[in-house]
């Protein structure tokens, strides 16, 4: 490149730069997701956990307490029967779904993949209202079956029993499987199959010896989250499930709230977050033996349009299940905000339904004249400031941590930071809001009542989405690529920009995506800390349901139809940007 | 690019680091402590600036009625809501040392004696106690004082016992008999504010001794347990989604009915079940935070809750019941309000003590 000595020794220098740069960077790459989980979730958690553990007398007390009492073995064994069977049954039904997706082009394909994103922002106490309009007692369901067979009894018992916790989870988590598997399989190269079948594969040879294969990291991924959802389910157990059911979670607010024996909470928090942990350990090293290096295809390329017989069929047959599962709950849902169900007798009267926007009306009106009365724009503009600022920083910290994690997955630190990555998943939300009070109050981190606190939370759990949607896709672009761009002379930097951004555009829409409605949807950090003045659309929609009254249930109603458009047209509005889509390759 | 990216992480940076900052001077809830100092300087009755009353979520205010005590004393009323009671009290307990607020409202008699034990709240001999009866003041040091009180007590469909040509139940033992049978949702007492108010007054009315024979004859007579009073009172009460007539709500739930009815209505759908030692009062209340440096204030405040303006918004705004003797009560809520003339006592000593076991036993007895 340079002639004489003098050019050699600077290019050799400017080597030595390099590779020292390229030691370093992984760590900092790191280094502000670092800052920002020891400041909101390590110090916090770990206050809180001294602060409960050393309330009691003698330290080792809870433990005792805890591991030889019955009640929490039981408790153990079945938060973690249910995530397990809750889990498959979600992967049952979205790898399908993940399927059709991505091979297939049809219309309303975005309306149906936004339309299958809303339930993950519902609030327990709507969905499980909603469940009961379709399958209560006095649901659809069950009047149309009494008609049908003439029977004096409904049929179908589904609040309080275990069935009602296992469609409930599928119900929220079956879009993270659509998504995260979905979006991966969408970029596979078809002709790899192709190839297959052309040297003699069946059907079944080419999904189990290729495809499955080649999707396992994105499927660990979707699986690992859907289960830790599960796992920390509270709401859905609570409601859905009835007094009978408690997960780890719902025993540790019982212990939390009901008997204060902060001691004993903290002993199961950290139950709670041991078995996270192991989780994800065992999920790192699994993920690092199966991923594969694939080169990702446009989405031009692999996806095709329904012509053929069978695919036609395979679609209709997914559309239906996923609108059946995911969308009729909420049309129930939403047809109740604009019904008036005549005066005296509640939802059960003879008188027809009528159609009305009264209850649309009344959210606007202050008819009590009260300090915390809400108008819905202001609620609404709450919901999106906090999601927008909750993608923002998700993507901020996500992004470096997942180029690290891409770039090296065999080392330690990076194989110890992705576990600790996914630990707030796993936390006990009660456990770590009260962390907050006590850690963060003194200036200048006096956040306990400050709404940013509010983003900072729900980054909290945003953050292993983002990591999990962008790590697979960034790990799958073949080193060879990024090698020769280096050869070429591009700086890591370059590399990123012309290599890496491109090739996951996708990925990165996806993530935001997450973020975005992990936020829309979070009720229990909201609720703590949103100010009275300004709440989000969930904490707006328990205000109403927590009274007693026909005009607080159907403005419930309304506002939850309110959140569920939102929502939609949220998530469709980021599908609409582009990121530099593979589009060229 | 490698400058650009360095731009967006000293953005992010920025913008955390300012997230974090930003609220402190000019809109968090607590002002620093120079700036309570300054406003010291300047003596409390010229400007006070803020004061900052936690509360639980259920809390509410008229306008009018905030912009009276803020105009009078020239001051700025935040409020913090902190979660259902037992979390906004938890919260307050562990912020002791660094106390969230001036004023804490809205620890009820369940919750009473966490509280005093924790020592949360400071003494304050307020002379509007002389309006309140001894009845309500649980308290003997003054320290918690009492601002409204509710109770729970079973409510039932109307409409149904009409149509089935049954009478409504008159009182908890009706409801052990074979014609109620599959009739009653109940909320579980470990995760139910409600639900602990009415196992409480079964065990006031039924003694120590009785009160678990009682729910077992209830489980005899298939009653159903759901977890929170949303599910009871819109998915399992008859009046709503479910088709249960009978259902552990609130005395002021009928009015309610009347009052957030789709369109006018004369009479409410639902009643109450009053009979003597049917139902359990809840009594919330208020007092000064330990730690706080706005003590007058804060006292000025407390008085305010307790006066017959603060009193007499209380009704309609969270449908629990005014404490003053003074205060009047709203024609709607007048109308159909069914106060019981006995409620079943459990003392909060009582209950600290056993809640646990309570729970416990209850929980052996009726869902296993």
């Amino acid at each position: 490149m340079s002639g004489g000595p003098a050019g050699f020794v600077k290019d050799l220098a400017g080597r030595r730069t390099a590779s020292l740069r390229n030691a370093l960077l992984p760590w900092l790459l790191w280094l502000i997701p670092l800052v920002f989980l020891a400041l909101f979730y390590f110090y916090p958690l770990v206050r809180i956990l001294t602060i409960s553990l050393t309330r009691g007398e003698r330290l080792a007390e809870p433990f005792i307490q805890a591991f030889s009492s019955a009640t929490v073995r039981s408790v153990l064994w079945f938060t973690i029967w249910q995530a397990t069977v809750s889990t498959l049954l979600t992967l049952l039904l979205g790898l399908p779904g993940a399927y059709l997706l991505a091979r297939y082009d049809f219309r309303g394909k975005g309306l149906l993949r936004a339309l299958t994103g809303i339930p993950f922002v519902m609030p327990t106490l709507v969905v499980a209202a909603a469940f009961n309009a379709l399958l209560g007692p006095r649901g659809w369901i069950n009047i149309a079956l009494m008609a049908l067979f003439d029977l004096s009894a409904p049929p179908i018992q589904f609040t309080n029993t275990i069935i009602a916790i296992l469609v409930a989870h599928v119900f929220y988590n079956t879009t993270i499987v659509l998504r995260m598997v979905g979006d991966f399989w969408s970029h596979l190269n078809p002709r790899l199959v192709s190839a297959a079948r052309s040297l003699g594969a069946n059907n079944w040879q080419t999904l189990t010896k290729i495809t499955l294969p080649l999707l396992m990291p994105a499927i660990l991924a979707a699986a690992l989250l859907v289960f830790i959802f599960d796992f920390t389910s509270f709401g859905v157990i609570l409601v859905l499930g009835g007094p009978r059911f408690a997960t780890l979670e719902v025993e540790i607010y019982y212990q939390t709230i009901s008997l204060f024996n902060l001691p004993v909470a903290a002993v199961l928090s950290m139950l709670q977050l041991a078995c996270t942990l192991g989780l994800t350990v065992a999920y790192t090293r699994l993920s690092a033996r199966v991923t594969r290096p694939v080169a990702l295809r446009s989405r031009q390329i692999t996806q095709r349009p329904l012509v053929t017989r069978r695919s036609k069929l395979f679609a209709a047959i997914m559309i239906i299940l996923l609108i059946a599962l995911l969308t009729t709950p909420l049309l129930a849902l939403a047809a109740r905000s604009f019904t008036r169900i005549g005066p005296e007798r509640g939802q059960r009267g003879p008188d027809a339904p009528e159609f009305t926007l009264d209850f649309y009306r009344e959210l606007t009106i202050n008819r009590r004249g009260s300090v915390f009365f809400v108008p819905p724009v202001t609620a609404i503009g709450a919901s999106l400031g906090y999601a927008l600022a909750t993608v923002v920083f998700a993507l901020a910290l996500g992004l470096p941590a997942s180029w690290a994690l891409a770039r090296d997955s065999g080392s330690f630190i990076n194989r110890a930071l992705d576990s600790i990555l996914m630990l707030p998943l796993g936390t006990s939300a009660v456990t770590l809001g009260l962390g907050f009070i006590v850690a963060l109050n003194r200036p200048p981190l006096d956040l306990r009542a400050s709404p940013v606190l509010i983003p900072l939370a729900h980054t909290l759990v945003a953050l292993p989405f983002v990591v999990r949607s962008l790590t697979p896709a960034l790990r799958s672009i073949q080193p060879r690529l990024r090698q020769a761009a280096a050869v070429l002379g591009a700086s890591p930097g370059k590399v990123l920009r012309y290599i890496d951004l491109p090739l996951v555009g996708r990925a990165i829409l996806v993530s935001a995506i997450f973020a975005f409605t992990i936020s829309m949807g979070e009720f229990g950090a909201t609720a703590l800390i949103a100010r009275p003045e300004f709440p989000t659309i969930p904490v707006a929609i328990f205000r109403f349901i927590s009274q007693p009254g026909a005009l607080n249930f159907g403005q419930a109603m309304a506002l939850s139809t309110i959140l569920m458009a939102v929502t939609a047209a949220g998530m469709l509005a980021i599908e609409r940007f582009r990121i530099a889509d593979v589009g060229e390759f | 690019m490698r400058k650009s990216l360095w731009l967006i992480y000293l953005l992010i940076i920025f913008s955390l680091g300012l997230a974090a900052c930003g609220p402190e001077g000019t809109e968090s809830s607590r002002p620093s402590p120079e700036a309570t100092q300054m406003e010291a300087t300047e003596g409390p009755e010229a400007d006070a600036g803020t004061i900052t009353v936690m509360t639980h979520d259920s809390f509410e205010i008229s306008e009018e009625v905030l912009a009276q005590f803020q105009n009078e004393n020239d001051v700025r009323v935040e409020f913090l809501k902190a979660g259902d009671t037992g979390t906004a009290l938890n919260r307050a307990i562990l912020a002791k040392e660094a106390p969230l607020a001036d004023v804490f409202y809205g620890v009820d008699n369940t919750f009473l004696s966490r509280a005093l034990a924790e020592g949360i709240f400071d003494v304050y001999q307020t002379p509007l106690l002389e309006e309140i009866p001894d009845e309500f003041e649980l308290d003997p040091e003054h320290r918690a004082l009492p601002v409204d009180y509710g109770d729970v007590c079973l409510n039932y469909e109307k409409a149904y016992f009409e149509e089935n040509d049954l009478e409504p139940p008159g009182n908890l033992e009706d409801l052990l008999q074979p014609e109620y049978e599959g009739l009653l949702v109940v909320e579980n007492p470990a995760t139910s504010s409600p639900g602990l108010a009415f196992m409480l007054a079964t065990i006031g009315h039924f003694g120590e001794d009785g009160w678990l024979d009682y729910w077992r004859g209830l489980v005899e007579n298939d009653v159903l347990v759901v977890n929170d009073w949303e599910t009871a009172y819109y998915s399992e009460f008859s009046q709503w989604g479910g088709t249960r007539p009978v259902v552990v709500s609130y005395g002021s739930s009928p009015p309610a009915e009347v009052i957030f009815a789709e369109e006018p209505i004369e009479e409410p759908p639902t009643a109450a079940v009053t009979a003597d030692e049917s139902c359990f009062r809840q009594i919330e209340f208020a007092g000064i935070l330990h730690g706080t440096d706005k003590r007058e204030m804060a006292q000025k405040w407390v008085d305010f809750m307790l006066s017959p303006a603060f009193q007499e918004d209380i009704p309609l705004q969270m449908f629990v019941f005014p404490v003053n003797e003074n205060a009047e009560l709203d024609e709607t809520f007048q109308k159909f309000l069914a106060v019981p003339e006995e409620t079943a006592e459990v003392s909060p000593e009582a209950i600290a003590e056993n809640r646990e076991a309570w729970i416990q036993a209850w929980t052996e007895t009726v869902l296993r």
